[in-house]
């Protein structure tokens, strides 16, 4: 007989353990997933999780795709530690890669040293923006900040649609929804020769870095974590709430506005619709898996950016649709929401069955 | 505009706003328990999904419905699973739910993308869609549009002058007195749930059978978020509930409307609409805190362990 | 009442309940006969609300048997206990405010019941007249007074025919008027056979209308007595054991310099079941404890909401610091000027549970461990050990766990923290409540020394024994007036036991009117 007993106090190891087991669970349902689709589990969990790690091209390649998810759910670790339920960070993205694109196109005939920091700049300025409105219709209007957020990301990506077939539209782009190439002078640099990593992964380790600075070294850090953590004692305490839920609110919107626009300035060179395959989304995983700790997050960005990769290469590779990936994220939060659960509360087995 | 292109738009934005009637429906009942389910999107996805898979595969619209709410049943017995007896967070398993059935759903058809069925065909009731005008608004709809009319009302019954809608009432309000009254809080909420998942998995089969009618990957295009937003709107009330899925319904149609009066913007503007709305609805109802508190269900969201009654 | 019978009522015998870390109710026995009102007495934690719930099935006790009418019942759920004749009306959370009065009665009923009763609409319109309750049965909750809603609850249990009804705490949302309403009614269904028990802890409504008193201390009896035999401080010693094993006495002192100020603080309740605080007016002097006694719920938390600032409604010149005007401060400013602060929650207000006792230092002292934004880590660990050592903490170290501590020793560390601060005001709530004798006594000690060392202290408490231990001046709180203040030695516990009751009210309404 199983019986779930609560625990006195709750089980620190469960808590390193919970994401790690999640995504054992997620790679034993994965396995019998692709068995029951007539795919080897063996090859399909080697080409989702071993291949894209096996040369440099497809390592430079993860890197890229990890530096838009890690500087998005940087800025989400902090927001749910906080108790601000951002789901923004996809519109948010979008908008810093329109407005920076928008600067970049400004910049398209300059020589300036000035017009890459200007351009990011830009981007992280219009991801604040993005995230600044639903910040205020949700303190001054108490509107439901879930909501907001989502409709926000719906608008974010109509109006980057609107731009790319209207004005910010390559005018000799033969009527493509895309906009003219930027500008040497606006592209981020990559850090090696002959890959696409490109300067935006160094701002994303940074930003974790930061963001476990702030959360841990500082006082404002503190207060963050005493609001998410217990409400009355941070009003007992008398921190403000208007205060807390501005800054990370702004500290996730300019992160995902400067993943928005390292994207467009980095790998892409261009604004095109399909800038984000849902960067923004996935990065709420990402924050999950990775405890709601930056540096977490520094890990599990990168095991999400492995899993990216992996998707890609299983559909080329074994014709498995891309689409298997966001069902993964999805189960792999499953299991760990369930994971959870045994922080608090342990099994017992006895012989007898009770009453 | 003259009369006929006005009919058009009503007809249309009924037809627009059916599945967001069927979502909200649902939705405000499984809120009604105090359980706030944000996996809308996913449940309505895989709904959409697997009815057009069955529907095409059998041949039978009929079996693709009941196999569209068999699925969105499934989907929400996951989440109530994880939200009612391990205790996991609403909000962030409500987000995995949508997240999962997104990638799910384009993950199953991924192979029939494209692929084309004969969806409902209208049918005129008799008489009363000879009625001028209302008839042609009303009555000359598909099945579902009349399903969904017959649901709202069974459900304004239920939830009003019924024993069942008292004690879902009493269980969102209050799970503790509900619970030392003798209600079984638990069962109240995972069949509320449950129902919620159906009635979402309706509304996907409703936009892959009739409204489209084929599946498109991410097809919903955010319906399930924007009736979480309509029953907050509709004061948590069943009658409500159609009036704002009808207006909403006009704002996703409105560049018919703005055809109508000769303006041309574009379309990918008038896409925002329906979102801005939503925002504009947010604001509004929000902005009368107290009265938003006062007709929410006391309990909504939070999580109830009756293993913690002492 | 009726004596002939034999047969008891409700008999309970040896009910034991444990919760993690607690023994709720210790072999506890009890026999209640027909039409007999029933007391049952003691203070928060000794075991009461659990007993009861036990009775109407809500929890189900580890051992022990209970009879009723003669014959041995398992009373597994509510709906059980209501087939038996067993009806409750509880403190909180029973009604449903978006539901009507009949509807709320109707959940109550079973199908068969129901059709018993035909109309209840009409039934509940009889019954109203019969007890004169004035219940309406179409109007909703929460249109409904806080008096009106009881006596709903009381409805919902005739209407069942109810043989034995609980409540809990019935008088300590009403009032005076009210509660003499409710005791008729009490006394109507007991000449009918209705057994009641009645708990509370308002001596004298005990002495008016109870018959008998089973008195409750850690979970086990204590003491039974005729209510009519005794009076309400001889109950009061039953209730809080023999004051002589306590230390008796600390010297008094008299505060020099006025450095707080309430002065005409008057304010409607945010909450429904709150209680308006009405033209408060005391000042506090540095040097000395200030002792406010009242039961509970008659405007305390209030009271220690607004001086905190908690309550963020600004209050203008009501609230003085020295010589500078804080009401409209917010709550960090008035701790950045010196006023500190021990609340009734430990854990989950005055103690984040998840987080270490080091970071819970920082939670409220901050100052001189935060430079340029960076939190000196180091020096409040160092300094967080130095608090557990001073003040005894039983705790791992300064990296335990807030919720790992027992409730004595996070008390013991929350007021070390706030005395740490060398406040100029400290408002304290309920220091010892629940706590153990040692700690009770080192966070006395603690009290004393501060104000030896010239701060102020407000001390608000329902424990009458340790403000008059404690305080230098007392008064009481009675719905959300404040009596006048004396100093303790020129008072005893039969004045501010009335003042408690209220009996300065009549008199502070007439000198706010003249």
């Amino acid at each position: 007989m199983i019986r779930i007993q609560a625990r006195t106090e709750p089980s620190s190891l469960m808590k390193v353990a919970s994401p790690l087991l999640a995504i054992v669970l997620t790679l034993i349902f994965g396995a019998i997933l692709f068995s029951a689709i007539g795919k080897s589990p063996v090859q399909a969990l080697h080409v989702l999780l071993i291949a894209p790690l096996a040369d440099s091209y497809n390592i430079g390649e993860m890197f890229v795709k990890m530096g838009p998810l890690l500087l998005c759910a940087v800025g989400l670790s902090l927001c749910y530690r906080a108790n601000m339920w951002n789901i923004g960070a996809e519109g948010q993205l979008l908008a810093g890669a329109l407005g920076g694109s928008a600067m970049a196109l400004y910049f398209i005939d300059s020589e300036s040293v000035f017009a890459l920091p200007i351009t990011l700049l830009a981007g992280i300025i219009s991801g604040m923006a993005w995230a600044a409105v639903p910040t205020f219709l949700k303190l001054r209007y108490n509107s439901n900040l879930i909501l907001t957020t989502i409709m926000f990301n719906y608008i974010a990506l109509y109006l980057l649609i609107w731009s790319v077939h209207g004005p910010l539209r390559d005018p000799d782009g033969y009527g493509f929804p895309e906009s003219a190439l930027f500008s040497d002078i606006t592209l981020l640099p990559t850090l090696f020769e002959g890959s696409r990593i490109h300067l935006g992964i160094l701002f994303a380790i940074i930003s974790g870095i930061i963001g476990w600075f702030i959360l841990s070294k500082t006082h404002l850090g503190f207060q963050i974590r005493v609001f998410g953590a217990d409400e009355p004692a941070a009003r007992y305490a008398g921190f403000s709430s208007k205060k807390l839920s501005w800054f990370v609110m702004l500290f996730a919107g300019a992160l995902a506005g400067l993943a928005g626009v390292s994207e467009t300035t980095g790998p892409i060179g261009q604004l095109t619709p399909n800038i984000s395959p849902g960067y923004g989304y996935s990065a709420i995983i990402v924050a999950y898996l990775g405890r709601l700790h930056p540096i977490g997050a520094i890990i599990a960005a990168m095991f999400m950016a492995v899993l990216y990769m992996g998707g890609d290469l299983a559909q080329i590779e074994m014709g498995i649709p891309v689409a298997v990936i966001s069902m993964f994220q999805g189960v792999l939060l499953f299991f760990l929401l369930a994971c959870d659960f045994f922080i608090n509360n342990r099994l017992t087995f006895t012989n007898q069955a009770t009453n | 505009m003259d009369a006929d292109l006005i009919v058009q738009i009503l007809f249309a934005a009924i037809k627009t706003g059916t599945p967001l009637l069927f979502i909200a429906l649902g939705e405000v009942i499984c809120e009604k328990s105090g359980v706030l389910n944000l996996g809308q999107e996913g449940m309505m996805l895989m709904g959409a999904v697997v009815g057009f898979l069955a529907a095409y595969g059998s041949g039978n619209m009929g079996f693709g419905i009941i196999a569209a709410m068999v699925m969105g049943s499934i989907m929400s017995l996951i989440f109530a699973v994880l939200v009612l007896h391990i205790g996991a967070n609403q909000v962030a398993t409500g987000l995995a739910l949508t997240i999962f059935g997104t990638g799910l759903s384009a993950f199953i058809g991924a192979d029939f993308v494209g692929q084309t069925i004969q969806g409902f065909q209208p049918i005129a009731i008799p008489l009363l869609s000879d009625i001028p005008y209302v008839g042609q608004i009303l009555f000359s709809h598909d099945i579902l549009v009349y399903f969904s009319f017959f649901m709202t009302a069974l459900l304004v019954y239920v939830v009003n002058k019924t024993r069942i809608g008292l004690t879902l009432k009493a269980v969102g309000e209050n799970p503790h007195a509900a619970n030392a009254i003798g209600i079984k809080v638990l069962r109240v909420r995972y069949l509320a749930v449950m129902f919620g998942g159906a009635m979402a998995g309706t509304a996907g089969a409703y936009m892959s059978l009739v409204y489209t009618p084929m599946w498109v990957e991410g097809m919903t295009a955010g319906r399930g978020w924007i009736a979480l937003a309509l029953v907050v709107f509709a004061s948590w009330r069943v009658g409500r509930i159609m009036l704002g899925a009808y207006l909403f319904g006009l704002a996703s149609i409105m560049h018919l409307v703005l055809q109508g009066l000769g303006w041309s913007i574009s379309p990918n503007l008038l896409a925002m609409l329906p979102y801005v709305a939503t925002v504009v609805v947010m604001v509004i109802i929000g902005a009368d805190h107290f009265k938003e508190k006062l007709l929410a269900p006391r309990s909504l969201g939070k999580p109830f362990d009756p293993r913690n009654m002492a | 009442m009726k004596t002939h019978n034999l047969v008891s009522r409700l008999e309970l015998a040896n009910i034991t309940k444990q919760y993690p870390g607690c023994l709720a109710n210790d072999r506890i026995s009890i026999t209640l006969m027909p039409g007999e009102i029933h007391a049952l007495l003691g203070e928060n934690g000794a075991g009461k609300s659990t007993l009861v719930k036990t009775i109407y099935g809500v929890v189900s006790p580890d051992k022990g048997d209970i009879i009723w009418n003669g014959r041995e019942v398992n009373i597994k759920s509510p709906s059980i206990a209501r087939d038996l004749g067993i009806g409750m009306v509880f403190q909180h959370f029973s009604l449903f405010e978006t539901l009507t009065v009949s509807q709320n009665i109707e959940l109550c009923l079973s199908k068969s019941q129901l059709n018993n009763i035909g109309d209840l609409a009409q039934r509940i319109i009889q019954l109203s007249e019969e007890y004169g309750l004035n219940v309406d049965p179409s109007r909703y909750v929460h249109s409904l007074s806080i008096g009106e809603r009881q006596r709903v609850e009381i409805m919902r249990c005739l209407v069942q025919s109810v043989k034995l009804l609980i409540l809990d705490e019935p008088t300590s949302v009403l009032t005076p008027q009210e509660v003499a309403g409710l005791f008729n009614v009490l006394r109507t269904l007991s000449k009918e056979g209705c057994s009641i028990l009645f708990i509370s802890h308002k001596l004298h409504e005990v002495t008016e209308v109870c018959h008998k008193a089973t008195i409750l201390r850690g979970g086990k009896v204590v003491d039974t007595c005729v209510p009519s035999e005794e009076t309400p401080a001889t109950i009061a010693k039953m209730m809080v054991g023999d004051l002589a094993d306590q230390d008796a006495g600390y010297s008094k002192k008299e505060g020099t310099v006025e450095v707080f100020n309430v002065s005409d603080l008057s304010l409607p309740s945010k909450q429904p079941f709150g209680t308006a605080l009405k033209n408060i007016n005391f000042d506090l002097k540095a040097g000395e404890i200030l002792g406010i006694a009242g039961v509970a719920g008659n405007g305390q938390d209030e009271l220690m909401a607004i001086i905190s600032g908690e309550d963020e409604r600004n209050v203008k010149n009501a609230l003085t610091l020295g010589k500078l005007k804080i009401g409209h401060l917010h709550a960090g400013e008035r701790r950045q000027l010196g006023m500190a602060y021990v609340p009734e929650e430990r854990l989950g207000r005055g103690a984040v549970p998840d987080m270490s006792l080091t970071e819970n230092t920082l939670l409220t002292h901050s100052t001189g461990f935060v430079k340029n934004g960076l939190v000196q880590w180091q020096s409040i660990k160092e300094y967080t050990t130095e608090l557990i050592g001073k003040y005894k903490v039983k705790c791992h170290g300064e990296f335990s766990e807030a919720q790992s501590l027992s409730g004595g020793n996070l008390q013991k560390f929350i007021m070390g923290r706030e005395i740490g601060q060398h406040p100029k005001v400290l408002i304290c709530a309920h220091p010892t409540w629940g706590v153990d004798v040692g700690a009770a006594l080192a966070i006395h000690q603690a009290l004393l020394e501060l104000r030896d060392e010239g701060a102020a202290i407000l001390l608000i408490s329902e424990d009458i024994d340790e403000l008059f231990l404690l305080a230098d001046r007392m008064a009481a709180v009675c719905d959300g007036y404040l009596s006048p203040l004396v100093k303790t030695e020129e008072t005893n516990i039969d004045q501010i036991g009335q003042w408690m009751a209220g009996t300065f009210i009549n008199t502070a309404v007439q000198e706010a009117q003249a």
